[in-house]
């Protein structure tokens, strides 16, 4: 698919990649989650989002509250040219730019995330300020399923409905599983899009992986007026490598062998 | 006699007649923090969070990447405890400039008890890197503690304080941050040191049977030298603060002593370890030692030891 004379297809193949080679590097980091995000991330940054310039005061501001999956974030944010790729390659090491979640300082970094329910309050401050100063850029926040177990989000839900931030659009990235378990058998997350609604939100569903469906759900959100919008991304944990596709294991801080990294770049279709 | 909730509350308002840089935020306490004027006079600065302080120090981490300074309020128990993982990781980590301005500390925070009384918030604020820590002891050194938090560049904790407090600065006060502010001096073999609103009660006990008073406005960071330079003549240092004697004030002192291998005998006078309780401020000062008379009944005892 071409936007704007961009082959979205090569960048996605290009931050999976590079999100697990990344991983591969620092023998740990999040594969699982990183994954399920790559179609959300590629459409926000080479679509959606006004983001030519990460220090242009006007751009809109993305926050990514689930900080774990910041490995693909972070390829990217190379992607885009504001970092080096070769920092990719020292992730999560000591001395290295990149650490093992978002930190201000790196480029195109807005906040520290990563601990869970944070990264959301900070975006409302964003768009809540955005609105008190009349700027009209938008505020992008992606938050984990898991991540909607923290009473923060939900103190946040509240608050961004209060303030009627339709300038910001939340999307929950509802692979279905967290660190331990699926998100069911954890506590009682289902049903989300009813809570969000009780919560005040404009709510979409959409599968995570599909551009036409993603595009129409962020058209649908600039429309919106007097309400935030929360996109319930349906995505699959690991997508794009079979044997991490839906396996929790593959949730926490592990590495990739040798063997699993070249299996799994191959069925991604590194060129 | 103005408690310094109202002081700051009044000032908050001057100041935002002369400076636009600031937005101030809630959590459904505006009455008992006094930012209801800031907000009945400012409501498009005034930001209503509810009763949600985590959910409100994420959002003044995020507003502050706007160039606003949040002036974040509410009790210090709240401030210290209930969202002190976001005031670390969204706030300090990042060296946001978000000011903190928390009422109701210590056991002075009287009849709503224990749950409400942050006899920590000192120590917890101090442990935490980047964070500058004040505590003003009156009218005076609350204005010129908020004038220099809102011009200093990074994160701060500010106390104010629930019960009226005497004025003990004269209106030319320059507040010195990082420095102690050097109250009454006779000779400085007993030093004795306050901070918030034990202050006027040391600088009391010490007009009265001669010691030196020290005011501490900033907990962190300090200059080192300024205090050496009142303890290093003294044979006892007394320290008094409504907070547990654990990481506050007491400690400062402490570590100031051992650091400079000066000689003298440090007395902390706080809460020993346990928690406040319900009734009259005066009343629960004296129940733990902190009041002016139990003060006064400490020196001497220490005046009696070193004459022996």
């Amino acid at each position: 698919m071409l936007y704007n004379g961009v082959d979205m297809d090569k960048i996605l193949v290009k931050v999976r990649v590079n999100t697990l080679k990344s991983i591969y590097s620092a023998q740990s980091g999040h594969p699982g989650g990183s994954l399920s995000i790559v179609d959300i991330l590629v459409y926000l940054y080479f679509k959606e989002m006004n983001m030519q310039d990460w220090q242009d005061p006007n751009r809109d501001r993305f926050v990514l509250s689930k900080g774990h999956a910041c490995p693909a974030l972070y390829a990217i944010l190379a992607e885009k040219g504001f970092i080096e790729k070769n920092e990719l390659w020292n992730l999560r090491k000591t001395g290295a730019l990149l650490q093992g979640h978002p930190e201000v300082g790196i480029p195109g970094i807005e906040v520290a995330s990563g601990s869970l329910g944070q990264g959301f309050s900070a975006a409302l401050g964003i768009a809540l300020g955005a609105k008190r100063l009349n700027k009209n850029f938008r505020v992008y926040v992606i938050l984990g399923d898991g991540e909607c177990n923290e009473g923060q989000v939900w103190e946040g839900a509240m608050f961004g409905a209060f303030h009627k931030l339709d300038n910001l659009v939340a999307i929950v990235d509802y692979n279905n599983l967290q660190s331990d378990n699926s998100c069911d058998n954890v506590t009682a997350l289902s049903p989300l899009n009813e809570k969000w609604k009780a919560f005040g939100w404009h709510v979409l569903e959409i599968n995570g992986h599909d551009f036409e469906e993603i595009e129409n759900a962020f058209s649908i959100a600039r429309r919106t007026k007097g309400k935030p919008t929360c996109i319930i991304a349906h995505t699959i944990k690991g997508k794009g490598v079979s044997f991490m596709e839906n396996n929790p294991a593959w949730h926490g801080s592990r590495g990739l062998t040798d063997e699993e990294l070249k299996q799994a770049l191959k069925e991604l279709g590194e060129e | 006699m103005i408690s310094l909730r109202e002081a700051f509350g009044k000032y908050l308002l001057e100041l935002a007649k002369n400076r636009k840089d600031f937005f101030v935020l809630d959590a459904d306490v505006a009455g008992g923090t006094f930012t209801h004027w800031f907000r009945n006079a400012f409501p498009n600065r005034f930001v209503e969070c509810g009763i949600a302080e985590q959910n409100m120090f994420g959002v003044a981490a995020g507003l502050s990447t706007l160039g606003v300074i949040p002036i974040v309020t509410t009790y210090a128990v709240f401030a210290s405890m209930r969202a002190i993982e976001q005031a670390r990781n969204s706030i300090a980590y990042p060296n946001f400039n978000v000011k903190i301005v928390a009422s109701h500390p210590g056991i002075d925070t009287g009849p709503d008890g224990a749950t409400h009384q942050a006899i920590e918030d000192l120590a917890i604020y101090r442990s935490i890197p980047n964070f500058v820590v004040l505590s003003p002891a009156d009218d005076i050194e609350l204005k010129q503690c908020l004038d220099f938090a809102l011009d200093y560049k990074g994160p701060v904790y500010m106390r104010t304080g629930r019960s009226p407090v005497p004025t003990i600065h004269n209106e030319d006060y320059k507040f010195n941050f990082g420095y102690p502010d050097l109250l009454f001096e006779v000779n400085k073999d007993i030093v004795i040191f306050g901070c918030g609103i034990t202050s006027h009660r040391v600088l009391n006990v010490a007009k009265k049977l001669g010691i030196t008073a020290v005011n501490v406005p900033t907990l962190k960071p300090v200059n080192n030298e300024a205090f050496v330079n009142i303890l290093k003549t003294a044979k006892v240092a007394i320290t008094v603060e409504d907070h547990n004697i654990i990481g506050g004030l007491g400690d400062l002192i402490g570590s100031i002593i051992s650091e400079n291998r000066l000689c003298v005998k440090l007395m902390k006078v706080g809460v020993h370890d346990k928690f406040g309780k319900s009734g009259d401020p005066i009343e629960l000062a004296k129940l733990y030692g902190i009041d002016e008379s139990s003060i006064e009944n400490t020196v001497k005892e220490v005046i009696n030891e070193i004459k022996r």
